[in-house]
C-alpha cells in the first residue's frame, strides 16, 4: 500500500445558497482545490453526498459533476454513508492513491439542502434513521440525539449549561472562520432560550441545514514531495465501521461503538495513540454528540464530557482543542459536505495558515464524521510530515 | 409509503411478533433472519407481552412531514418484560409528566394516513400502565 499525501484543499463559503446550485459548488470547491495544490492532474473522482435524491431530485451525480467539472472518461463513484458521506469519499479516494489505481484521486463532499421545505429536509434527513421502526413513529434526528442527551444528563448528571457551552464554544472558533454559515458569537442565555425542538434540546443545540462543497485532492506522498507548494500532509490512519441505525438495537445507548472502532483502527493504522492527537474535528450535530464522541472515542472518561467543556479543555487555548473550524455548529452542516470539510480545516491548521484560529504548533489532526445517530463512523488521522 | 410496505411489517405492528433464537434465546424485535449475538438461524415466533420500562424519551416539538398534526407528542425507547427494547411514542397523557422508568404498555392505535394513497396505517402505541 502506497502512503498518501493530501496536496490540495478547496471550499465555499457555506449557508443557504440560493443563487447556486448543486453542480455549482461541488465544481465551485473542486476548482478551488485544483488552484490550491498547483496541479490539474485528476484519475478519479469520489464523491460524497447524502442524499440528491430527496433534496434536489437528482440521483447519478457521479457523471453530472464529471461533466460540469469538464473530466469526462476517468472513474468517477458516488458513496453515501448519511452524514458521513463526505469522509467515506475521502477513504475512497484514499484506497484508489494506495491501491495504485489513481496517481491523483479528487474527494469531493457536497450536499444541497436549502431548495426544499424545512419539513421535506427534516424528512430527508430523518431517512439515515431506520424508517420501519424509527422513523415510521415520528422521530426526527434531534429528536434522537435528544433521549441520548436525556439518558446521559440522567446517568452522569450533565447539565444544560454544559451542553450549551459546546455550541457557545464551537460559535466562538466558527466566528472566526470566513466559510461559516454563522460566524458570530452566542450566548448562554440565547441558547437557553431558544425555541425548544426535541426535549431537552433547542434550536441552538442543533447544527443547521446548509449548502456546502469541499474538496480534496489526494496523491502518493512521493509525487507530493516533488511539488513543494505546501508543507506535506499525510494521511497516517483510517477506521470506518458500523453500528445498528435503531438506537432500541443498542446495548449500551451512551456508547457509540462505530466511533470507538473507527477511532481506535485508525490510531492503530497510524501507530499513534490518542495521547499523540494534537487537536480534533469531530462531528456535533447536535451539541450531545460532541460530549459522546469525545468520551467514545476515550479522549475523555465516560461522563467527564460535560465539565471539561465547561473548564475549556477543549477550547482552541484548552488542553485538547475540538472543532477549531466553528464545528458543524457554527461552520454549517451540508451533510454530504461535512467530513470533507473537517479534513480541509485539519490541513489549513497543520499548514500553519488557520490565521486568528491557528493552533500553536498543530502536527496530528483527528478528522471524527458520523452518520445519522452514530450508525457509522470514519475516521482520519492526518499528520504534518 | 405502498401498500404491501405497511402489510409486511403487520405482524410487528400489530400484535408486537417478535424472534427468540432458538440457541441462545437472544430475542430479535424486528425479526432477522441471523442472531445477532451467536449466528444462529432458527427462532421461534413470540408475541411480546406489551408492558415495559421507559428507558428514555423526548417531546417532538419540529416535527416531520405527515406528523404536523399531532405535534407536540412523546417517543420513547420501552425495554419490554422481555429484555428487548422497543421505540414508540408515548401517548395518553401529558408529556411533561413522563418519566424515566415509568412502566408503560402498547395500545392498537392509528400512526398516520398516506396522503396519496389515503391508507391508514396502525401500530403499536405506549400508554401508562394503569393497571387495567
Ligand atoms: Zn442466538
Amino acid at each position: 500500500m502506497k502512503e498518501v499525501a493530501i496536496i490540495g484543499i478547496g471550499i465555499i463559503k457555506f449557508g443557504e445558497l440560493w443563487d447556486k446550485s448543486l453542480r455549482d459548488i461541488a465544481v465551485e470547491s473542486a476548482l478551488n482545490c485544483l488552484e490550491d495544490s498547483g496541479t490539474d492532474r485528476i484519475d478519479s473522482i469520489n464523491i460524497g453526498c447524502m442524499s440528491s435524491g430527496l433534496f434536489i431530485g437528482q440521483e447519478h451525480l457521479a457523471s453530472i459533476i464529471a461533466d460540469y467539472l469538464g473530466r469526462l472518461n476517468i472513474p468517477s463513484t458516488r458513496v453515501e454513508s448519511a452524514c458521513a458521506s463526505g469522509g467515506l469519499a475521502v477513504r475512497s479516494a484514499f484506497l484508489e492513491v494506495a491501491a495504485g489505481m489513481s496517481d491523483y484521486a479528487l474527494a469531493i463532499g457536497v450536499e444541497k439542502m436549502t431548495d426544499v421545505s424545512m419539513g421535506e429536509a427534516t424528512y430527508a434527513l430523518a431517512t439515515a434513521a431506520d424508517q420501519d421502526y424509527e422513523a415510521f413513529h415520528g422521530i426526527t434526528f434531534p429528536g434522537l440525539y435528544a433521549m441520548l442527551a436525556r439518558t446521559h444528563m440522567e446517568r452522569w448528571g450533565t447539565t444544560r449549561e454544559q451542553l450549551a457551552e459546546v455550541a457557545i464554544k464551537n460559535h466562538r472558533n466558527g466566528s472566526m472562520n470566513q466559510y461559516a454559515q454563522f460566524p458570530f458569537t452566542i450566548t448562554l442565555d440565547a441558547v437557553l432560550k431558544s425555541t425548544m425542538i426535541a426535549d431537552p434540546l433547542r434550536l441552538l443545540d442543533c447544527s443547521p441545514v446548509t449548502d456546502g462543497a469541499a474538496a480534496l485532492l489526494l496523491t502518493t506522498v512521493e509525487n507530493a514531495k516533488k511539488l513543494k507548494k505546501h508543507p506535506v500532509v499525510v494521511i497516517s490512519g483510517i477506521g470506518s465501521a458500523v453500528d445498528s441505525i435503531a438506537l432500541s438495537q443498542r446495548k449500551d445507548l451512551l456508547e457509540l461503538k462505530a466511533v470507538k472502532t473507527a477511532a481506535g483502527m485508525a490510531l492503530q493504522m497510524s501507530g499513534r495513540t490518542i495521547n499523540d492527537i494534537d487537536f480534533a474535528e469531530v462531528h456535533d450535530c447536535f451539541t450531545i454528540a460532541e460530549i459522546l464522541v469525545l468520551e467514545s472515542m476515550g479522549i475523555l472518561e465516560p461522563g467527564k464530557g460535560g465539565p471539561a467543556t465547561l473548564e475549556g479543555y477543549t477550547a482552541l487555548d484548552g488542553k485538547f482543542p475540538v472543532n477549531p473550524s466553528g464545528g458543524l455548529k457554527s461552520k454549517g452542516h451540508p451533510v454530504g459536505a461535512t467530513g470533507v470539510a473537517q479534513i480541509f480545516e485539519i490541513v489549513n491548521q497543520l499548514r500553519g495558515n488557520s490565521g486568528k484560529r491557528q493552533i500553536p504548533g498543530a502536527r496530528i489532526g483527528l478528522a471524527q464524521n458520523m452518520g445519522g445517530s452514530g450508525g457509522s463512523c470514519i475516521c482520519h488521522i492526518i499528520e504534518a510530515k | 409509503m405502498n401498500i404491501p410496505r405497511h402489510w409486511r411489517e403487520t405482524p410487528e405492528r400489530y400484535r408486537l411478533e417478535a424472534a427468540k433464537c432458538r440457541k441462545c434465546g437472544k430475542i430479535a424485535f424486528p425479526a432477522r433472519l441471523i442472531c445477532p449475538d451467536c449466528g444462529h438461524k432458527e427462532f421461534e415466533k413470540i408475541n411480546l407481552s406489551g408492558k415495559g420500562k421507559l428507558l428514555t424519551y423526548t417531546i417532538i416539538r419540529t416535527a416531520p412531514e405527515g406528523f404536523e398534526d399531532i405535534a407536540p407528542y412523546a417517543v420513547g425507547i420501552v425495554e419490554m418484560e422481555e429484555g428487548v427494547s422497543v421505540m414508540g411514542q408515548v401517548t395518553d397523557c401529558d408529556p411533561e409528566e413522563l418519566k424515566t422508568g415509568d412502566t408503560l404498555v402498547t395500545k392498537f392505535r392509528r400512526m398516520s394516513e398516506e396522503g396519496k394513497t389515503g391508507l391508514i396505517m396502525y401500530s403499536y402505541k405506549f400508554v401508562p400502565d394503569i393497571g387495567v
